[in-house]
């Protein structure tokens, strides 16, 4: 009979859907530390559709960052285990050969980071550091990486790309930075883009501009962008989905117009509550009592319990990621019966300038 | 000094208990070949129980003026009073005493807490270095000022490090508290704490403000943050103010192409249909302090700049009452792109 692991395997590559460009099921993540092995997320499953925008929200040590970097296997070298599979055109990129991951970094699926001066290399120029991710992949002539080099610095609204591209990267700005590692990750025009955090280092007119960027080159080429954030609005304005994590599993998986105005889960509602920009002024804002639970001591069953206003005996059985309506995915086992406020509920005091630029 | 101590007492800003005058603070850069200025000419009042908000960008001056509001950087030019009294002038023994009533709390509780110092120690220290009261009655007010920021007495005997991100930013302001300052300034205090948690350290610090009669100058570039827990609010660019007014006023009816700029800019989590599309990107970044653009310094970014704007620096005015404006075409009707 077959053995264990493959029949798992099986079972999981079963349940990715078809159409989807990448399909993540039951992506779990284990780090070796001096206090044993820790389990930092589990039961991850999603799944991103080509030229489909998803951001992945949820508060610090949440698990986002691990997730991007587990898709390109990039995990810091402590990493205990990799639970689960992420298939990407057939290939199943938690267990693929070294050698097969290689041709796909960077050329069908790129990332990009936070802060982009630690990922440029200071000692060469931009337009190198851009061109020589294109040579890697391909094998373009010299002349026409650098002329595509500069046809992608265009792209991305770099002005006379003529002067920049022979530039180091400390004689840019942050914006610029980030737009040149935006042209570096886009030059061989990649299925996926992750995006962790990208503008959170820059300022909000700077965010915008590099925002707008992202959804315009994702929508012209049709590359999907996976967008790591902890800021819903940033998500509003970018994505058209909307996956939650919480403790390192995700509690829900909605479209974002859908989860912003009725939030299925307990922790998305009072996330979207707490936001300062949905409360009427000086008025108190509401906040979710407690704190995220500890890596070292997850409580059994629906990790949010000890926080939710909604927990009744049941929430301490273990919850799985229900089906919720074409869609919708939710963990928790309550979401029918419960009718959680979104982001309209607050509205009508909040939009901020919503008529800017109105004469 | 004296003489301008008299010249904003003959304004009559009376409730004042911080009044700014072409405030100026510059710097050397590393290289000493030019002067950064950081704060360049800002005109304002703060009034007693109020939360005054500052916002801008990065470097735009904020935390500068927030450090010299309690004289942890000293003005290059201009006149800083407390109360009306020009703290400068005192003699040093009563400038000490007189500058614990004026506090500052910065972003990373990390950076403000001693790692090897117990919570209760940490508190206690700026009693102890004010050498204020006995031990027991210093022992009494940190005790105190604990339990009004909500946390357990139990946390006296922990380390930093075994305390959450919203913990030790209590801890931060209860030492704070402990000298009973009437002035504290915010820079960014609420940056670095998670989303879910955010909210309670905010309406923590408008129970205290109720409780204690405090006056908050609110350092943020969080418009949400800033628009929900302020009086009024003051906009920063470049060393400047391009804007100060009540809250509903900046925050609704922006008068001046930057402030719309960045109210226009803040991501909203809001479903698409309540999303106005015309939204205004600005172009490039904020220009170096060191030099500066001639005349108006938001120009080189505005959709509405016009030749004036290069050769005139656009006036302090105030357009509508305690609204203030510097912008040379601020009080058209509209503007148009040209
Ligand atoms: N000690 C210093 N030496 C030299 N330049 C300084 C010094 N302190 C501040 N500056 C400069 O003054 C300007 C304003 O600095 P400040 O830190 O006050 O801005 P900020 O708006 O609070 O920025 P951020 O939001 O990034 O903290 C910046 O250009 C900064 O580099
Ligand atoms: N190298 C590592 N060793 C041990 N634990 C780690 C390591 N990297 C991340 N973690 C833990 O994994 C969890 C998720 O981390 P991360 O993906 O960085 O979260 P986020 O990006 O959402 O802030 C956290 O509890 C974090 O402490
Ligand atoms: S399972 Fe129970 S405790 Fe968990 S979110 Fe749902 S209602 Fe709350
Ligand atoms: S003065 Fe001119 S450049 Fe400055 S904000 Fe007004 S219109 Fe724009
Ligand atoms: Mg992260
Ligand atoms: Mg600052």
């Amino acid at each position: 009979m077959a053995a264990e692991r493959p029949v798992q395997r099986k079972t999981s590559a079963d349940a990715a859907s078809p159409r989807a460009l990448m399909s993540v099921r039951g992506l779990g993540i284990r780090f070796k530390t001096s206090h044993g092995v820790w389990q930092a997320t589990r039961k991850i499953d999603f799944d991103i559709a080509a030229g489909e925008r998803v951001g992945i929200v949820g508060e610090s040590g949440c698990g986002k960052t691990i997730t991007g970097l587990s898709i390109l296997r990039l995990l810091p070298n402590n990493l205990a285990g990799l639970d689960g599979s992420i298939m990407f055109d057939g290939v199943d990129l938690a267990r693929c050969s070294t050698r097969a991951m290689r041709a796909i970094r960077g050329r069908r699926i790129a990332m990009i980071f936070q802060e982009p001066m630690s990922a440029l290399d200071p000692v060469f120029t931009v337009g190198h550091q851009i061109s020589e991710t294109l040579r890697v992949h391909t094998n373009v002539s010299k002349e026409e990486a650098r002329e595509r080099t500069l046809d992608m610095l265009r792209r991305v609204g770099i002005a006379s790309p003529e002067r920049r591209i022979d530039d180091y990267p400390h004689q840019l700005s942050g914006g610029m930075r980030q737009r040149v590692m935006i042209a570096a990750s886009l030059i061989c025009g990649p299925q996926l883009l992750i995006a962790d955090e990208p503008t959170t280092a820059l300022d909000v007119t700077v965010q915008a501009q590099i925002l707008e960027l992202l959804r315009d080159l994702s929508e012209t080429s049709n590359t999907a962008l996976m967008l790591i954030t902890h800021d819903l609005g940033v998500v509003a304005e970018t994505c058209t989905r909307m996956i939650t994590m919480y403790a390192g599993e995700v509690i829900e998986d909605a479209a974002v117009d859908d989860a912003l105005v009725r939030p299925l889960h307990p922790y998305t509602s009072g996330l979207l509550r707490s936001l300062p920009h949905l409360s009427p002024r000086h008025g108190k804002l509401p906040s979710i009592p407690g704190r995220v639970p500890s890596i070292v001591d997850m409580p059994n069953g629906c990790r949010f319990k000890a926080r939710c206003a909604h927990a009744v005996a049941g929430c301490e059985k273990e919850q799985e990621l229900r089906d919720a309506g074409p869609g919708r995915r939710v963990r928790c086992w309550r979401f029918n019966e419960l009718d959680l406020p979104g982001a309209l509920q607050h509205a009508p005091s909040a939009p901020i300038a919503a008529m800017v630029g109105d004469p | 000094m004296s003489a301008l101590a008299a010249d904003i007492a003959d304004e009559g800003v009376k409730d004042a208990i911080v009044s700014v005058r072409d405030l100026q603070v510059q710097f050397q850069t590393s290289d000493r070949r030019a002067t950064v200025k950081a704060v360049d000419g800002v005109d304002f009042d703060v009034r007693r129980g109020e939360t005054f908000g500052i916002i801008g960008e990065s470097g735009s001056g904020k935390t500068t003026i927030g450090r010299a509001l309690v004289f942890l950087v000293k003005p290059s030019a201009g006149a800083i009073l407390h109360n009306g009294v020009d703290p400068l002038a005192l003699p040093r023994r009563q400038f000490q005493s007189h500058r614990r009533d004026y506090q500052i709390i910065f972003q990373d509780p990390n950076a403000a807490l001693n790692p090897r110092m117990t919570i209760l120690s940490s508190v206690l220290e700026p009693l102890e270095l004010a050498r204020e009261g006995d031990r027991a009655q210093r022992l009494r007010r940190a005790r105190e000022a604990m339990d009004r920021v909500g946390l357990p007495q139990d946390v006296g005997d922990r380390y930093p490090h075994q305390l959450s991100g919203g913990q030790k930013q209590r801890v931060v302001i209860a030492r704070a508290l402990t000298l009973r300052p009437k002035l504290i300034v915010c820079d960014e205090v609420v940056a670095a704490l998670d989303m879910s948690i955010r909210g309670d350290v905010l309406n923590l610090f408008a129970e205290l403000q109720r409780d204690l009669g405090l006056t908050y100058v609110f350092i943020t570039h969080d418009l949400a943050v800033v628009s929900h827990i302020s009086e009024r609010i003051a906009v920063m660019y470049l060393g400047r103010f391009v804007e100060l007014g009540p809250t509903e006023q900046v925050s609704e009816r922006p008068l001046h192409p930057y402030t719309q700029a960045l109210l226009s800019a803040e991501p909203r989590p809001l479903p698409s249909s309540m999303r106005s599309g015309n939204r205004i990107v600005l172009q490039g970044e904020i220009p170096s302090p060191i030099d500066p653009p001639s005349g108006c310094r938001f120009r080189t970014r505005c959709q509405y700049a016009q030749a004036l704007c290069a050769e005139q620096t656009p006036e302090w005015r105030e357009l509508a009452r305690d609204h203030w404006v510097a912008c040379h075409f601020a009080d058209r009707p509209s503007f148009s792109p040209n």
